[in-house]
């Protein structure tokens, strides 16, 4: 099952607030999607921290329901 | 838990070790093939492990890592990453550093 660019934000939004979202949708088929996202909460912390809380933030459907997901982290 | 140990022993045995889907010469996946290419350009000895054929294997190393997908890279016992982060590192120069630094380049 796809899953919507607006329900991957309203998850991403839900444990990490104050972070600004853009997502595209690679290759228009609702599987490929490159989300590029910037919080606080990635001030110093590392990159493999920051994109634990994103992956934690999606409720473990990265890497079954989102087959792929590249994701570019930065702190604000 | 064994797959623990078979991980841990894996880890131990290869300085850098990708876990990965498909091998270094055929990866069936497009992202293992991004950090295999990555790794090659930069004249990397490196162990593929396919995760493809140990179905115990592909869900331990997730646990293992606390990581939620495959590819991922460790070197000298220290996980890296995953291809977003191997592919930042590598555009910023970061990867070359760690790897001269750690003595494998």
């Amino acid at each position: 099952m796809p899953l919507p660019v607006e329900e991957i934000k309203k998850l991403i939004k839900d444990s990490i607030p104050d972070a600004s979202i853009e997502i595209k949708d690679l290759m228009g088929d609702s599987n490929h999607y490159a989300a590029t996202i910037i919080s606080s909460q990635f001030n110093n912390i590392s990159k493999i921290e920051q994109h634990k809380l994103v992956y934690k933030s999606l409720k473990g459907k990265m890497g079954n329901e989102l087959h792929a997901l590249s994701i570019t982290t930065e702190g604000k | 838990m064994e797959i623990n140990k078979k991980i841990e022993s894996l880890i131990n045995d290869n300085e850098v070790c990708l876990f990965m889907k498909g091998t270094p010469d055929a990866p069936q996946c497009g992202f293992s093939m991004a950090v295999t290419n990555v790794l090659k350009h930069l004249n990397v000895n490196f162990k593929g492990i396919n995760v493809l054929e140990d179905e115990d294997l592909r869900q331990g190393i997730k646990e293992f890592s606390d990581w939620p997908t495959i590819p991922q890279l460790y070197v000298k016992k220290e996980f890296i990453g995953g291809c977003d982060i191997v592919k930042e590192m590598f555009e910023k120069g970061e990867l070359k550093e760690l790897l001269v630094s750690k003595k494998i380049i």
